[in-house]
């Protein structure tokens, strides 16, 4: 079936099966194989991409379903001659070791960003009604739905932390 | 020529004089702008022409023989290109480290539920999963042992005796005598197991995820009954390793043979369930320790026994006691391990093999004792640090355990401990708990290739980077040797057609590789001070400069041509004279709620000391890795066999619960500075393993400090807890 | 994943015809999706819901209440400050389930009707009862870690996996349903679900071609403490092992109302008001509290591999209990208001 996907800013047509995932159209199809696949079930979300600006696990949806939505994945975030603030970050604070993960850490991080900066809660704020500061504690929580077996956490959140801290004074 | 050095006598520590200033200097990767960016390849990522996809098959009976297969019912599926059921060159099972010889090839018969037992290949992935999915099997099954407490099989896997532990039991003021379970764990890679094989004639290309590639070339060849020059494996980039890819595994070995056999290019990834089913896993064990000590805490002796499982004729038992061996003193010792023979899935290496459960039965015992003793935990670990090795009597090559468990306590504020049960907030119990860290050390040979153009450096070489920092640290040591900016040193890995490494695996891939480029590096640089015409040891290279007294030349004037140099390390006669480990100190802060068991790590440390520190922070990332795999062993990973089927039933990331960001507070990790100078030429030790190596054991012990309840089965889930805390009701 | 046809009708009505006659529908997909990946769900046609309009609004209802579009997200839901301010038992277990990016695609309706995540469910070489009637029952007697103690049956004995349904129910939530004939019906959210009994396959009390269309709330019970406690095997995006809403309406020293609701331990989102019964009028302690808890767990039924839930249900409500009612000290609760 045809399918038209915008992805970072391009438009591809497609003629695939409907069970094709999102992730799998990106990856084999167009290419992008910037989107990982870690687990193809939603579990690990080394597959993140951005639908219309929000984060989403692209092997749980459909490629044909997402006709007319605007899809961001890590190529469109930055490539590597022309790094974004984050991906910068996670350079500099050893963010990641084998770096499967990573591509899936960098694009949840950036909607995590700013979703906090509309002021969406999290399990563990304090109060529902203020979230307060961006903590290590609400970074770690808002990135839970991304595993790292190498266990790069902790240069993960230092990344995510600087760059939520520079957006906040730019 | 390659220029061959055994690790023979103790070298001078050339790296402490070179003059570029940028060995152990935290630098970033220089691959990190491809991997943030996801332009890093992976195997399946390879940019291969006309691709078919292969998509394996799991046997759905525990043990027995594949009868009918019914491939009519799928030939005729759309897209459907092949189905390659029960070939004779299938392997069973993924490959154990360094075997470099095929696992064993069962053909029809299956030993376990969930081994792969054919592929089924077809024009698009979907297709081809819809029809290996629905491909019906028929089997004459067998009766089958799958549990590991009741097998009827098992076998002595180690016995040794030193002294008499029974005696010293008897005479013990002190003592402990405890049963611990560990839970099987998995490896669980990012990346899952992922091959496409591309054959030219009669030689296959295989982009394959391999921690260890020129074992992984033979074992690939023999699987497939050709001859190793027939085979090139690529691996630049490995999603994570942890001891599973070790080996070459199913899903290698059939894209292989499907490849072959259709002419065209083709490519097998495991779902994510079939990695669970699979690749070997880490054993559950039972562990028995015994500790006799005096009323000082001084230990006479110990006693460490567990049981294992493997399949029959898989040749691996989980080392548990490896740490055993060496950390504490005591003149009594006993070891027995039992192998039970079982149809689970197979075990094999999974990150630190033997001591990330093996010290957390220990370092728990030695909780146990110091409380038994009433010695401080810190102080009790301090006494029993032996003089020489306690089985051998061989003099340690560098050991800083005193200074890590002493440098740790002060800065984690461990004199703010108190009583169990002491500290409590509202429900919340809060408590600390300390554990030693020791990984053996080990040289093995490795070679490298490394080429001085007039702008730069190559290094290349089979070893691999699986996450680990190879690219940063050989491109450091280079750059080190030949006086040269990281930036100007390009490192190439994981093509098969380099010189062989030890690969990644073991902790031994850091310092193995890194001194068989420090070697050639070594031979570039007599040929640069030939030509400057002064000795070796004369020579200050930096920069692009090369100096010797006052003559001062840039390197691009100084060579006209390539200079090529091949190195290799092997191992020699200073392993007979010093015992080498890696040593550390584990210190964790744990909250318990009172009523559910739920258990929050509130901070973590670990100072270690490895040798001599490549690049601080990749460094700092391995430590971080394995005292997070501690914080999984002790609190939330498990994997849980079916009772009747032995198949894993947490065979997906839902269930297998590896530790998550919330799991895992911001870590500290301190190096304190140390040269092991009979461990290599460049003095540096494995720290892969070593950050895991007793960091479940801080935790769980924090566990009892905070609210009283000893852990003895792991992972510490809130049912564990909960059982002890309900004894306090 | 079997192959199928995708349809995006453009009304509730094209959809209906189309559900009538066979079709599964999908929201997010996140349960669905993944269950086609394993075949165990095969469905022929698959109608894309998310594009109907009139399905994504939260809106007031005349008595105060609030109506939930079925295709609004978990996230959604859980930032709408009003849910945040007057329901936050909602707005907590909402996001105490799965994962920022899963609550971004998970909706309201998907969310209630996801199915089990027993193991076996999702494992096809094993027998099981949902998934190939008269099969059997592989959790029996083996890893029923994840599996109910409450409203099981011999046939099953599969937890439902919803926390949004948990706190819906401590809630009083009616679901909306639309009819094959066009009407609307509503269901307490107790009553979409159906306890396994001898036909583990049926599930929900929904006829071929009804679609949920929403969820409605009750006007909230002003000035009333709230959590939601969720006990899993690590600290986020787990499933729950127990989970506990609880809202709780304190008049001075006694409690004046307790409703509760449970994760993780029942067939079904587990509500039991003889539990709440035993605390209202009543003086917060620890032994009232293992008192209700008792009577929460008078008919349970463990597995050898789940018998842990008994105790961790009882303590876990005594945890959640003592929040709410303050006599843990803990200030981690929120504050239903009204207003
Ligand atoms: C890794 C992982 C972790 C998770 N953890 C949690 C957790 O901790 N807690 C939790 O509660 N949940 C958890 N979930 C489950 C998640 O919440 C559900 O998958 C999600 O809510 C389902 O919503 P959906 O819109 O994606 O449903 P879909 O997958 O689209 O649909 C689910 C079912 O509902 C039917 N359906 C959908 N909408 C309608 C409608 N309007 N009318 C009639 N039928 C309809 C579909 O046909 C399908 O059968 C987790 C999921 C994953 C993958
Ligand atoms: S508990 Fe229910 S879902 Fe699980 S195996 Fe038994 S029948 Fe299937
Ligand atoms: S690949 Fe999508 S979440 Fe793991
Ligand atoms: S960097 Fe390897 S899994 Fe995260």
């Amino acid at each position: 079936m045809d399918v038209t996907l915008s992805v970072n800013g391009e438009t591809h047509k497609l003629d695939i099966e409907p069970r094709v995932t999102l992730l799998d159209a990106l990856r084999d199809r167009l290419g992008l194989t910037g989107s990982k696949k870690g687990c193809d079930h939603g579990q690990c979300g080394a597959c993140t991409v951005l639908v219309n600006g929000r984060r989403v696990n692209s092997c749980l949806s459909l490629a044909v379903m997402h006709e007319d939505d605007e899809i961001t994945t890590i190529e469109g975030i930055g490539m590597p001659d022309d790094l974004a603030r984050l991906q910068q970050d996670f350079v500099e604070c050893d963010g990641y070791q084998c770096g499967y993960c990573t591509p899936g850490q960098i694009v949840s991080a950036t909607a995590a960003i700013e979703e906090a900066k509309l002021g969406w809660p999290s399990y563990v704020s304090p109060s529902l009604a203020d979230m307060g500061e961006l903590t290590d504690e609400e970074i770690a929580e808002r990135m839970s739905g991304n595993l790292c077996r190498c266990s790069a956490y902790p240069g993960i959140r230092q990344a995510i932390a600087r760059a939520a801290e520079a957006e906040d004074k730019a | 020529m390659t220029r061959t050095f055994r690790m023979n006598e103790v070298q001078p520590r050339l790296l402490d004089e070179t003059g570029q200033g940028i060995i152990g200097a935290p630098l970033v990767r220089p691959e990190g702008h491809l991997k943030v960016s996801g332009q890093a390849t992976y195997a399946a990522e390879a940019k291969v022409e006309n691709l078919a996809h292969g998509v394996l098959v799991r046997a759905t009976i525990t043990k027995g023989r594949v009868l009918r297969v019914d491939e009519a019912g799928v030939r005729d599926m759309p897209g459907v290109l092949a189905v390659h059921m029960t070939d004779e060159r299938m392997i069973r099972n993924p490959a154990q480290g360094m075997m470099g010889e095929s696992p064993v090839r069962d053909g029809k018969y299956i030993e376990y539920l969930g081994q792969p037992i054919g592929v089924v290949v077809a024009d698009t992935f979907e297709q081809a999963r819809d029809a290996a999915q629905r491909l019906k099997l028929e089997y004459s099954e067998e009766e089958a042992e799958v549990d590991p407490d009741n097998a009827s099989e098992t076998e002595w896997t180690d016995k040794e005796d030193y002294g008499d532990i029974d005696m010293a039991m008897d005479k013990a003021a002190h003592s402990v005598d405890e049963e611990y379970i560990t839970a099987a764990h998995v490896a669980g890679a990012m990346e899952p197991h992922a091959a496409i094989a591309v054959w030219e004639g009669d030689k296959v290309t295989l982009h394959g995820s391999c921690q260890l590639v020129q074992f992984n070339v033979k074992e690939l060849a023999d699987a497939l009954n050709i001859e190793e020059e027939n085979v090139r494996i690529l691996s630049p980039y490995i999603g994570g390793g942890f001891g599973s890819k070790l080996g070459i595994s199913n899903e290698a070995v059939a894209a292989a043979i499907a490849a072959k056999d259709l002419g065209r290019p083709v490519r097998v990834v495991m779902s994510r369930q079939q990695v669970f089913d699979a690749v070997l896993r880490r054993t559950e064990t039972t562990q028995r320790i015994r500790l006799a000590a005096e009323a000082d805490g001084t230990l006479l002796g110990i006693e460490h026994r567990d049981r294992v499982s493997n399949l029959p004729n898989e040749g691996f038992s989980e080392p548990t006691n490896q740490a055993t061996h060496f950390l504490y003193g005591g003149a009594n010792r006993r070891y027995r391990q039992e192998t039970a023979r079982i149809h689970r899935n197979p075990s094999g290496s999974v990150r630190a093999p033997g001591e990330a459960v093996g010290m957390v039965a220990l370092e728990t015992a030695m909780d146990e004792l110091a409380e038994a003793s009433g010695v401080d935990p810190v102080e009790l670990r301090l006494r029993n640090i032996p003089e020489t090795h306690p089985e051998t009597g061989l003099p340690y090559s560098a050991r800083m355990l005193a200074e890590c468990l002493k440098d740790g306590a002060s800065s984690f504020g461990w004199d703010q401990r108190q009583s169990p049960r002491a500290r409590r907030e509202g429900d919340w119990f809060t408590g600390m708990g300390v554990a030693s860290a020791a990984r053996m050390n080990m040289l093995l040979p490795s070679e490298a290739r490394v080429i001085l153009t007039p702008t730069g450096a190559i290094v290349e070489t089979d070893m691999t980077d699986i996450g680990t920092g190879t690219y940063a640290i050989l491109g450091q040591i280079a750059g080190e040797m030949l006086g040269l900016p990281r930036e100007l040193v390009e490192v190439r890995l994981g093509d098969s057609s380099f010189p062989k490494a030890a690969g990644s695996g073991g902790s031994f891939g850091a310092a193995s590789s890194g001194s068989s480029v420090f070697l050639a590096c070594k031979a570039i640089r007599d040929q640069i001070a030939d030509k400057m015409g002064c000795g070796g040891d004369d020579l200050t290279l930096s920069n692009g400069l090369a100096r010797c007294g006052n003559v001062e030349k840039k390197l691009e004037d100084l060579i006209d041509s390539d200079i090529v140099e091949v190195a290799q390390i092997k191992p020699g006669d200073t392993r007979k004279e010093a015992f080498s480990s890696g040593f550390g100190a584990h210190f964790a802060e744990v909250a318990v709620h009172a009523w559910t068991g739920e258990v929050r790590v509130k901070r973590m440390a670990g100072t270690f000391a490895a040798g001599r520190i490549l690049n601080e922070r990749t460094a700092r990332s391995q430590c971080w890795g394995g005292m997070i795999w501690g914080i999984g062993t002790a609190l939330t990973e498990a994997a849980e066999h079916d009772p009747r089927r032995g198949h894993i039933i947490t065979r997906d990331f839902a269930n297998y619960h590896m530790p998550a960001h919330l799991d895992v507070p911001q870590l500290d990790v301190k190096f304190l500075e140390e040269r092991d100078d009979y461990a290599n030429p460049i003095q540096a030790k494995g720290i892969g393993e070593l950050g895991i190596s007793g960091a479940g054991a801080a935790v769980t012990n924090a566990i009892y400090n905070a609210c009283g309840v000893r852990i003895r089965k792991f992972p510490a889930h809130p049912d564990v807890v909960l059982e002890g805390l309900m004894a306090f009701d | 994943m079997r192959p199928f046809d995708y349809t995006r009708p453009e009304n509730l009505e094209v959809a209906s015809q189309a559900l009538t006659d066979g079709a599964t529908p999908i929201a997010g997909g996140t349960n669905l999706i993944d269950l086609m990946k394993l075949q165990i769900m095969t469905p022929e046609h698959v109608v894309d819901l998310t594009r109907l309009p009139g399905l994504s609004d939260i809106d007031g209802t005349p008595d105060g209440g609030m109506r939930i579009g079925a295709l609004v997200s978990n996230s959604v839901l859980a930032g709408d400050p009003t849910v945040r301010r007057a329901y936050p038992v909602l707005a907590r277990a909402l996001l105490a389930g799965a994962s920022g990016q899963i609550r971004n695609k998970a909706t309201t309706g998907g969310n209630l009707l996801q199915r089990t995540r027993c193991p076996y469910f999702y494992d096809t070489a094993m027998p099981c009862n949902k998934r190939e009637p008269n099969s059997g029952c592989s959790a029996q007697g083996g890893i029923a870690r994840m599996c109910a103690i409450l409203g099981t049956s011999p046939e099953c004995i599969a937890a439902h996996p919803s926390d949004m349904a948990v706190a819906m129910r401590a809630l009083d939530a009616q679901v909306e349903i639309r009819q094959t004939s066009g009407e609307t019906r509503t269901l307490p959210v107790g009553d979409l679900y159906l306890l396994p009994g001898d036909n583990p396959a049926k599930e929900y009390a929904l006829e071929a071609g009804e679609v949920i269309t929403a969820v409605i709330l009750p006007a909230p019970v002003s000035g009333a403490r709230q959590t939601y406690r969720k006990v899993r095997d690590r600290a986020s995006y787990a499933f729950a092992l127990v989970s506990v809403a609880a809202v709780v309406k304190m008049d001075g020293d006694t409690i004046e109302s307790a409703q509760l609701a449970f994760g993780g331990i029942g067939a079904k989102p587990w509500r039991d008001t003889e539990v709440e019964d035993v605390l209202a009028g009543e003086a917060p302690s620890d032994e009232l509290f293992a008192k209700a808890a008792d009577v929460l767990l008078r008919d349970a039924w463990t597995e050898e591999s789940n018998a842990f839930k008994a105790p961790l249900a009882k303590r876990t409500l005594i945890s959640a209990l003592r929040d709410a009612t303050g006599l843990s000290g803990e200030t981690h609760f929120d504050m239903g208001d009204a207003a």
